[in-house]
């Protein structure tokens, strides 16, 4: 296959990123003729913004592993559970498939997301050519696996719908649970924020630095 | 209609000079394998049948009992929005609202934007602001997670099963249908062929 020539912003074209209609590019802000959406030709400050959440979302990811999610009553004792005492209890219990299913959306699908993104945006700042298509192939993958870590903030809704017998037992969210939505939210907004076009900006300007 | 058939890649920015697409088939970035348009079949009318459905689906799953609890004697009946109400009770308020959206208020936002649209489409008229209404659309989608929601359902039932007995109702058949319909109303709805739309009457 050979090698086409342009991108749309080396003609002076903005393509739309809500309805991707060309527009040609213009000194002052302008808003998408068809859809009403601002037309940017790249995602404004995509770097910036998307390093500020990646970072965010590190920081709220220790808290929601160490803290409780769910305090169980039952008969009057109250049992505290992590994200990986619950992963535990399934292992024992011997549903190692549903530990697997929890560990994989709770515990290793968010950091894998966020060292995926960490990485990518290395890879635009320090300009690197290697493999861009596998890159922009591993940004879809940050797309379409982030939203399954929603998975225990669902369970625990489901669970303290359930169990709410009064003295014989009943579940309460734990505050682990609150910045473990906010690691899902938070890397969600950052793979928004992120551009895959800056990847292939770098192989195209790799001869002439000037820019 | 020339500068129409030409397009940039959403992912790369690279300009491909699109022809007819055959209806099947699909036109993809040469350079980073991006997908640029699908053309669908009958896309309005299905994607219609598909959102009047959703609608019934949507209006059981929201009002019928959800899931049932039994141990012993003693017996609880829970609705989807259960476990929200009980959520925001225990100030867990940021959780609530989170979930209130993702499973309740985005999908209810997506079936009626689309019966917006493509109700008057199929008369051949176009609605007022269908632009903005479509770009909310687009904007959604990643917010709409009830396919997650039903997994945390089964690892729920797993993990209760041993302690008591769960009692599936009406609405949870009526929201795992509501799912699959979803699904299928993003893949039959053409975007590219509402956009034309709004472009022509301009």
């Amino acid at each position: 296959m050979t090698a086409p020539t342009q991108t749309a912003r080396q003609r002076g074209l903005v393509s739309c990123h809500r309805c991707h209609r060309l527009t040609r590019r213009r000194e002052t802000p302008a808003d998408c003729p068809r859809c009403g959406a601002a037309l940017h030709s790249r995602k404004p400050n995509s770097l910036a913004r998307a390093w500020a959440l990646v970072l965010a979302a590190f920081v709220f990811y220790i808290p929601a592993n160490v803290l409780p999610v769910t305090h169980t009553t039952s008969l009057g004792a109250v049992q505290s559970d992590t994200i990986m005492s619950g992963v535990i209890y399934f292992i024992h219990s011997g549903s190692w498939p549903i530990a697997l299913v929890i560990f994989i959306a709770s515990v290793f699908v968010p950091l894998l997301k966020l060292l995926i993104l960490a990485y990518l945006l290395m890879s635009i700042q320090r300009r690197w050519q290697w493999r861009p298509v596998d890159r922009t192939r591993l940004y879809r993958l940050t797309e379409v696996i982030g939203r399954w870590s929603m998975l225990d903030i669902y369970v625990i809704t489901i669970l303290v719908a359930l169990v709410h017998l009064g003295a014989l037992a009943t579940i309460e969210a734990g505050p682990g649970a609150v910045f473990f939505a906010g690691v899902v939210v938070v890397t969600m907004l950052a793979a928004e924020a992120f551009d895959p076009r800056l990847i292939w900006d770098n192989m195209e300007t790799g001869n002439d630095r000037t820019n | 209609m020339k500068t129409a058939h030409l397009m940039a890649c959403h992912e790369c920015d690279l300009l491909h000079r699109l022809e007819e697409v055959p209806p099947g088939a699909a036109a993809h970035c040469v350079r980073c394998g991006a997908l640029l348009h699908r053309p669908k079949t009958d896309s309005i009318n299905r994607t219609l049948a598909l959102a009047m459905t959703g609608l019934v689906l949507y209006l059981v799953a929201n009002t019928h009992p959800f899931l049932g609890f039994q141990i012993g004697a003693q017996t609880r009946e829970t609705i989807l929005v259960t476990g929200i109400q009980q959520l925001y009770q225990q100030d867990m308020k940021i959780i609530a609202t989170l979930v209130l959206l993702t499973v309740v208020i985005v999908p209810a936002v997506h079936l009626g934007c689309m019966l917006y649209m493509l109700l008057p489409l199929q008369a051949r008229r176009v609605p007022r602001h269908l632009a903005r209404v479509l770009r909310l659309v687009v904007f959604l989608k990643p917010w709409g997670m009830m396919e997650v929601f039903l997994l945390g359902i089964l690892v729920s039932i797993v993990k209760l099963v041993k302690m008591a007995t769960i009692i599936p109702g009406i609405a949870l058949y009526a929201f795992l249908g509501l799912i699959f319909v979803l699904a299928a109303m993003s893949v039959t709805l053409d975007e590219h062929l509402v956009w034309e739309q709004i472009e022509e009457r301009q």
